[in-house]
């Protein structure tokens, strides 16, 4: 989801050590950075917890997108708190994937030059002040449902910086719905654009569980090895069933008319995505893909004098300090 | 492309904590910019009163493959708990 499209990697390891391996993984040890793992295992995470890494980073740019234009104190501060957690949260994560040898400068340039992915939601615009609302809660929303079971990941940084990030993550989600509730209360004009935010970006929120089951093909050994624990189409049957009822708690309407309550499973049934649209977004042809890429190598580009200047000044501080002793 | 900027590792101690803990880890230029952000990242919500920040690269860690050797020895050492002891129940509670 965060992590989308992640393929696992083959694995060419000692069958002796890949079976001790499996045998730790089926019995729940958490695998730590110094233990043996296949390199399959190692690669599959570095991809997975570095695009999720890269996911929070980019996922600042939409929500950035309306600080400015905000329309309380309160509503502003309380969004510029929730992108500075994930800000928080690109670092748990990158500090999570660097456990396992790559730096975050590697990773960071493998975004930059697309070599890496993050989540196809991100490549959608925030059209109206009520999109902010819909992002939390059913972006942040969809997060949560995948990170829960995170939590109990198989390797253990990574499971560890999903409790952190969880614990700040239902604080986004509630604050989301709390825009929503106030647009869907208020006036005709606020409930149309409270509307015209979840027809948007409810398909797109379905979009970040990945693709059908029977299309993922590479879900089977991140299951097999517990880096990943539920199924996509799992989580995002789970989505659904939860998000119906909050949806009509507000007198909004999903955008889905063959939605409908499917006593014998428990569940509501719904349509899947556009999946060509999805991984037309992956391949890089989203509505605002290079918009955002663009947005992150200036960035970069932009600030490498400042990044130099801080550590040449730290090198003569220390020079200094090491003179004066 | 620019030097990286090296690995931290924070340790922080909870307002009603008795010892520092290892929360995560950070880049930063320098030891004072790592206290900084590791304030702005790691306290956000009250979690500490103290913060330690420590190069990553002087941390030594023990191996994994070294766990037998390590720690095994000690559970035979029952001479070590106070529960080896005998005391008559007329005693009462020591």
């Amino acid at each position: 989801m965060y992590a989308q499209m992640v393929k696992s990697e083959a694995t060419q390891d000692d069958p002796e050590k890949l079976a001790a391996f499996q045998q730790k993984i089926d019995a729940n040890i958490k695998v730590e950075p110094r233990d043996w793992m296949p390199e399959g295992y190692r690669k599959t995470l570095i991809r997975q917890i570095g695009q999720h890494a890269h996911s929070e980073i980019v996922g600042q740019l939409p929500e950035g997108n309306w600080i400015t234009r905000a329309p309380t104190l309160e509503r502003k501060m309380i969004l510029l708190a929730k992108v500075q957690d994930e800000a928080g949260h690109g670092l748990y994560l990158y500090a999570a994937a660097e456990t396992l040898g790559v730096s975050r400068d590697e990773l960071t340039e493998m975004l930059l030059d697309g070599r890496m992915k993050y989540s196809s939601i991100f490549n959608y615009p925030t059209l109206n002040w009520a999109d902010i609302g819909a992002v939390g809660w059913l972006v942040d929303g969809a997060a949560i449902m995948n990170q829960v079971p995170l939590q109990r990941t198989s390797y253990g940084p990574y499971s560890r910086a999903m409790i952190r990030i969880c614990k700040e993550e239902s604080f986004h989600q509630r604050q989301g719905y709390d825009i929503m509730m106030k647009m869907a209360q208020g006036t005709e004009a606020q409930k149309q654009m409270a509307q015209d935010a979840l027809n948007r970006l409810w398909y797109p929120s379905l979009m970040m569980f990945g693709p059908s089951d029977a299309a993922s093909v590479h879900s089977e050994q991140s299951m097999g090895w517990k880096i990943k624990i539920n199924s996509n189409d799992e989580l995002r049957q789970k989505f659904v069933d939860q998000t119906v009822p909050q949806a009509k708690y507000l007198g909004l309407t999903v955008p889905d008319d063959n939605l409908t309550w499917n006593e014998d499973k428990g569940g509501w049934d719904y349509t899947d995505p556009d999946w060509t649209e999805f991984f037309d977004v992956l391949k890089g042809n989203g509505p605002c893909n290079t918009e955002r890429l663009e947005a992150r190598n200036k960035a970069w580009d932009d600030g490498a004098w400042v990044r130099d200047g801080l550590l040449a000044h730290a090198e003569k501080k220390r020079a200094a300090k090491t003179a004066a002793e | 492309m620019s030097k990286e900027w090296p690995l931290w590792e924070i340790f922080i101690r909870g307002q009603h904590g008795l010892s520092h803990r290892h929360v995560g880890s950070l880049h930063a230029p320098d030891a004072e910019m790592a206290i900084k952000n590791a304030r702005d990242v790691y306290t956000r919500r009250n979690e500490g009163v103290s913060i330690w920040v420590v190069e990553a690269n002087n941390i030594s860690a023990s191996s994994p493959s070294d766990k037998g050797p390590l720690y095994e020895p000690s559970e035979s050492k029952i001479y070590r708990h106070p529960t080896f002891f005998d005391i008559p129940d007329e005693i009462g509670h020591m």
